[in-house]
């Protein structure tokens, strides 16, 4: 088999200097598909992400973007290798317009970014409509909607998405999620942290249900919704 | 009851004064707002980076009248201040290498680095006194008044006159071009944006691929020309006196802080906010007073709330009142 366009191949590590809160964790996503990292709360789902991104210490394993070992590059070089990141908080600039939002993400660009920005829009609507308004003014799911579009407006080679879908309504939550798959089908692959497993892991091509830092189970979207094991544990039966 | 005259005598007693001195103070808070909003600390230096920066202007404006160089009419420290604002600019990005980059790099809390700008500012408060001295040092040349009470007398037929001084109008044409200079850049240019991002949210504005240290250097040479403006255009309009700069910091502050701490708008609003409270508490009403009102409520006191020396008592007073009641500011900054 070869190589996953992005993994973070046997990860062991934590924050600073405190003690590691992954072990021995892979998470991978291949091109073309959506990657779901799913779990119960504390699990380190969120730590792996940004373990991927650089934003914690990796002691033991790697982190490999199309086969070039990354490891040891920060968090923003890795956005200059092409990878996009969206954060689960603080994610937008809330006293800039949307548009302003979109320009700060294409920021390390020199080239002419108007038609990325025009592609951003033909995937989210209502934020052309709400390009002169300022970011923070809009409601949970607009905002991430400008989150990922930030995160767009860089070309990124995979985007990464942790909890895009945190603290808004089951409604908006369909939305977003379409929206994600509609990014996806552009050609970007998507690794993203979800806590509303069930629905994560139906348009999932790869899941990874991760326990106290660890992988426990790991498989398609789909074997992980059939598997009783998986069902009993985290989906409610 | 005379409402004409009323008008003149409020308008040139308090209101020019008044917009003169909000436009300085003005220009004082916008470097302490920018300072706050991309380096997050509260900058005490800057009172006399004011100082030095006008120090400069005053050195040059010197040196250009002995030359015989003048502007006609106009002041020559206008000439000066380019270069003032340069010098000041070095000395800034200096500190910042020399003193501010090292706690940058440790990621020191805010208060340390509040305490260090206090060490700064002593510092540059020494040096400004060890080159010019402590006294009071006139710059000013050219014509004095745009409008003179006399001709003013003679235009209007009125009992009362109403003066506008070169500096006052300089001072708000000035302060006019620079604010507008300087929101066309936050607003429409590549970098101000940038700053306004790594304000808002430096983490994001980190993954946007935007590089802090440019965006702290440029703030420096912002801070350093608003500073030099400042302290040159209260200099032209008052006097210059090392010390008054210190004392300058408070209301500045007050400034920043009434209109909401990282917030420019906010800024401009709080310097007049600042500058008429101080101007309408210390005033002497009578004189506008006997105008308004009808003849037997003449008032028989001088009807001046404070006198002018407690003048720094406003500044602190509206500043407690609305640290307590809003402490975001009136303009939504950040809370300190």
């Amino acid at each position: 088999m070869s190589e996953p366009f992005l993994i973070g191949d046997s990860m062991t590590g934590g924050y600073g200097n405190g003690p590691d809160i992954l072990h021995d964790c892979t998470v991978a996503v291949e091109k073309g598909e959506i990657a779901v990292i799913v779990g119960p709360n504390g699990a380190g789902k969120s730590t792996a992400m940004k373990a991927v991104f650089g934003m914690l210490d990796v002691r033991q394993g790697a982190v490999r973007l199309d086969g070039e070992d990354i490891t040891n590059l920060s968090p923003q070089d890795r956005v200059l290798k092409g990878m996009g990141f969206v954060p689960q908080n603080n994610n937008i600039f809330t006293s800039m317009t949307v548009e302003e939002n979109l320009e700060m993400g294409a920021f390390i660009r020199t080239d002419d970014f108007s038609e990325t920005m025009e592609q951003v829009y033909h995937l989210f609507p209502i934020l052309r409509e709400k390009r002169q308004q300022q970011a923070g003014e809009l409601s949970g799911g607009q905002r991430q909607q400008v989150a990922v579009g930030r995160a767009l407006m860089t070309q990124p080679k995979v985007l990464m998405l942790d909890e895009p879908t945190a603290g808004v309504s089951p409604i908006v939550m369909d939305e977003l999620f379409d929206r994600i798959i509609e990014v996806a089908r552009t050609g970007i692959p998507i690794l993203m942290v979800e806590q509303n497993a069930r629905q994560a892991l139906e348009i999932a091509d790869k899941g990874y249900v991760l326990v106290q830092g660890r992988n426990a189970y790991t498989g398609t979207g789909q074997e992980l919704l059939a598997d009783p094991e998986v069902r009993k544990s985290f989906l409610g039966g | 009851m005379d409402t004409l005259n009323a008008l003149v005598a409020f308008s040139n007693f308090v209101a020019i004064p008044a917009v003169a001195y909000g436009s300085q103070l003005a220009l004082g808070a916008l470097g302490v707002t920018l300072v706050y909003g991309v380096l997050r600390f509260s900058n005490f230096a800057h009172g006399d980076t004011m100082a030095f920066g006008a120090m400069i202007v005053v050195l040059l404006t010197w040196l250009l009248q002995s030359w015989g160089v003048s502007l006609g009419p106009l002041p020559t420290a206008l000439l000066a201040l380019p270069v003032g604002i340069i010098v000041t600019a070095g000395l800034l990005v200096a500190t910042d290498q020399l003193v501010y980059r090292f706690y940058r790099k440790h990621k020191s809390p805010p208060v340390i680095f509040l305490i260090v700008s206090l060490g700064v500012m002593f510092i540059m408060n020494g040096l400004v006194r060890f080159v010019i001295g402590p006294g009071d040092q006139r710059f000013f040349d050219g014509q004095r008044f745009i409008v003179s009470v006399r001709e003013f007398k003679a235009m209007t037929g009125l009992r009362e006159g109403l003066a506008i001084k070169t500096t006052q109008g300089l001072t708000v044409v000035t302060a006019v071009i620079v604010v507008a200079v300087l929101f066309w850049f936050l607003n429409k240019t590549r970098t101000g944006k940038s700053m306004r991002a790594y304000s808002d949210n430096e983490d994001l504005a980190l993954l946007s691929g935007i590089n802090p240290e440019r965006v702290v250097l440029v703030t420096w040479l912002i801070v350093a020309a608003l500073a030099t403006v400042a302290g040159a255009l209260y200099g032209l309009d008052k006097s210059f006196k090392p010390f008054v700069y210190f004392q300058l910091l408070l209301p500045v502050f007050a400034s920043a802080i009434v209109g909401g701490l990282g917030n420019p708008v906010g800024a401009i609003a709080g310097g007049f906010v600042i500058a008429f409270s101080e101007v309408t508490v210390t005033y002497a009403w009578k004189k506008v007073l006997v105008y308004a009102l009808p003849d037997q409520w003449e008032p028989s006191g001088l009807m001046q709330l404070l006198t002018t020396d407690y003048k720094f008592a406003v500044s602190f007073v509206i500043l407690v009142i609305v640290l307590l009641f809003r402490p975001t500011g009136l303009f939504r900054g950040k809370a300190l």
